[in-house]
């Protein structure tokens, strides 16, 4: 063993003495799961928790981490995906985070899994029953931005009051003729509570209806959770004659040639190259691994 | 071409240890020790435990060395490890009017029981560089007093005690303070749960807002009525003893301001007050959480808001540096996803402009 790995080994050691199991304590992990039972039942509702601090910077997936570490037990195995891939540096650092506090094992694949934090995207794999999708959420309240007093917007959700949602959409219809929210899309979660579903894109948005798995949604620095628990209606927003639809491309993933899945698009030169990809690793990797085979 | 956001886990622990090699600069000069930053830099050691909200020295020391002095990093590392720490019990109010006085100033009296005691501070040195800190110096010791044995109460109790200032009174139906490190703010919050808030806030952030009465953003007409630091013994009551035990001592910074009230249909005209207070020596912090605190009680006092330093929401929900930090520097981390889906957008939008595609 060289001396760098003798006191890493020996730093390791120290640290999982000081330190609980997924780092909170157990008191701390018993608060959060009450919230998140009382967001199970209110579906949609945003439980205030006490936030803590974390060792991440708030924003950075603080909520989702707080959650993931609530649920989470040794034999648990996580998968951490940031923009739909598990090796964008904060995946990877949340991953790293647990294997580091936790000792539990991870994976890359959806399928795997029994938890799963994302940023962002909901993985293109259909999920099943048992599984949990813990989402990172940086504004839980989805009429911040039209109304940034929370004692106001506590107040339209206790009333079920969503006009100053619908007007914002219908003036988006009347400005650009068409509603200009391409992600963090607003739904209607069980008939009652407007909700934001995280900054996910809105080609998304159909994967939270009626959703075997169970939807967490943690917001760290806001100090919300809320559920979306399994089998649950999730309406986008729409009008009748502007229903909601989601995004789709003319191209196909370069990779592995998916024409269902949300692509990205890849700059490649400074001439006006692009080319499309999977934005879901797992889901572009799984594909080419059958391709191979066949 | 795809290669930009792959290999994350290698490209972290190479970044590391970069970091590592930054924060011991120049291995050719001697190495920072703790003590030294404790003893040395001790008002950036005071920033870091007020508003890490976690009285510890050493670690507030240790958390700025790790941080290459960055002060919000610094202050980020305490509260990552206070978080984790368990609550063992609270101890009784601090008894401010007892403290071993440092310093202790009033702007509103001239002479006062207890005296003025100026004490170490910047406030009269003239700012010239000082060159001879270039070469390693001690200073001649500073002349002695004999301690002070007259009693220094707060000013502001004398002014109460006539009915001058308001009555330092729980307001009715208040409870127990709330715990804001173990329980969401929520709105409206009690005055507690404010300046549990505004004690951890950033000092940049309640400077710019205090500042801001002062220029007619909600003018309160302020006084210091008093500034006092010293050092305050902390008690605790064990469940098992049944009487207070000292348990440790803490060096602190009070500010109360005074602040004219006209008076309104319910209240005499009298004057009212701003609290600050702050752990070590921060009189900037202290103050400014005063003129903060006294301008977020417009609605108490039935004053109209209409500026920012009144409007609770905004100065709460905003005032935390790690929160605004944190949120911030967040646009550093991959929003492929959502701009894909915005860019897409702004596609469509302007092809349905007649715009030529791009």
């Amino acid at each position: 063993m060289s001396a760098r790995a003798a006191l890493a080994a020996v730093r390791a050691a120290g640290e999982r003495a000081r330190y609980n199991f997924a780092y909170l304590d157990e008191r701390t992990k018993r608060m959060i799961r009450r919230a998140i039972l009382k967001a199970v039942a209110i579906p949609g509702y945003q439980v205030p928790f006490a936030a803590r601090e974390m060792p991440l910077p708030w924003g950075w997936g603080t909520g989702g981490m707080q959650v993931t570490a609530a649920v989470i037990g040794p034999q648990d195995v996580l998968k951490v995906i940031d923009q739909g891939a598990d090796d964008t540096v904060n995946a990877v650092n949340i991953r790293r985070f647990f294997e580091r506090t936790a000792g539990i094992a991870t994976t890359e694949r959806t399928a795997h899994a029994t938890v799963i934090q994302t940023r962002h995207r909901i993985p293109e794999t259909p999920l099943a029953e048992g599984q949990i999708v813990v989402f990172q959420v940086p504004v839980p309240e989805p009429m911040q931005r039209l109304e940034p007093r929370e004692s106001e917007t506590r107040r339209m959700h206790a009333l079920a009051d969503y006009g100053l949602m619908h007007v914002k959409l219908y003036e988006d219809i009347a400005r650009y003729g068409r509603i200009v929210t391409a992600y963090d899309y607003p739904v209607i979660v069980n008939g009652r509570y407007l909700m934001a579903p995280s900054p996910i894109p809105k080609f998304d948005n159909p994967k939270l209806h009626m959703s075997p798995a169970l939807m967490l949604f943690g917001a760290g620095r806001e100090k919300r959770i809320y559920a979306v628990p399994p089998y649950t209606r999730v309406e986008s927003l729409g009008f009748e004659d502007h229903p909601f639809e989601v995004q789709r491309w003319q191209a196909a993933c370069a990779l592995c040639g998916s024409r269902e899945s949300f692509l990205d698009e890849v700059v490649t030169d400074d001439r006006g190259g692009r080319l499309y990809v999977c934005s879901d690793t797992d889901w572009c990797a799984a594909r080419r691994a059958r391709a191979d085979a066949r | 071409m795809y290669v930009a956001v792959k290999g994350g886990e290698r490209a972290i622990e190479n970044s590391l240890a970069l970091l590592a090699e930054r924060r011991r600069g120049d291995p050719a000069v001697p190495e920072l020790s703790v003590a030294q930053v404790r003893e040395q830099l001790r008002l950036a050691v005071d920033r870091v435990m007020a508003e890490g909200s976690l009285y510890d020295p050493d670690l507030a020391a240790l958390a700025l060395k790790q941080a290459r002095g960055d002060t919000l990093e610094a202050i980020f590392l305490v509260r990552a490890f206070r978080t984790t720490l368990p609550r063992l019990g609270y101890s009784l109010p601090l008894e401010t009017a007892r403290m071993r006085l440092a310093r202790r100033i009033s702007a509103a009296f001239k002479d006062l029981p207890g005296g003025q005691l100026l004490g170490p501070t910047f406030d009269y040195s003239q700012r010239l560089l000082d060159f001879a800190l270039e070469a390693p110096e001690a200073p001649p010791p500073a002349p002695e007093a004999p301690a002070v044995a007259e009693a220094a109460p707060s000013v502001l109790e004398l002014l109460a005690a006539e009915g001058l200032v308001e009555a330092e009174a729980e307001p009715p139906g208040a409870g127990e303070p709330p715990d804001l490190t173990r329980e969401p703010l929520l709105f409206p919050a009690p005055r507690a749960a404010r300046l549990q808030n505004l004690a951890r806030a950033d000092e940049g952030f309640l400077l710019a807002l205090g500042y801001s009465t002062q220029r007619g953003y909600a003018h309160t007409h302020p006084f210091a009525g008093e500034l006092r630091y010293g050092t305050v013994d902390v008690e605790l009551v064990p469940e098992e003893l049944g009487f207070p035990v000292v348990v440790g001592e803490v060096e602190l910074t009070e500010c109360q301001m005074i602040n004219q009230f006209a008076g309104s249909g319910t209240r005499p005209p009298q004057f009212t007050r701003g609290y600050g207070l702050a752990f070590g020596h921060g009189e900037r912090k202290a103050m400014a959480m005063a003129l903060v605190d006294r301008a977020l009680r417009a609605p108490e006092l039935g004053e109209p808001v209409s500026a920012p330093a009144q409007m609770e929401e905004f100065v709460l929900a905003h005032s935390d540096a790690l929160e605004a930090a944190g949120f911030v520097q967040h646009l550093k981390l991959p929003h492929y996803v959502d701009f894909q889906a915005e860019l897409d957008l702004v596609r469509r939008l302007r092809a349905q402009a007649g715009e030529p595609p791009a």
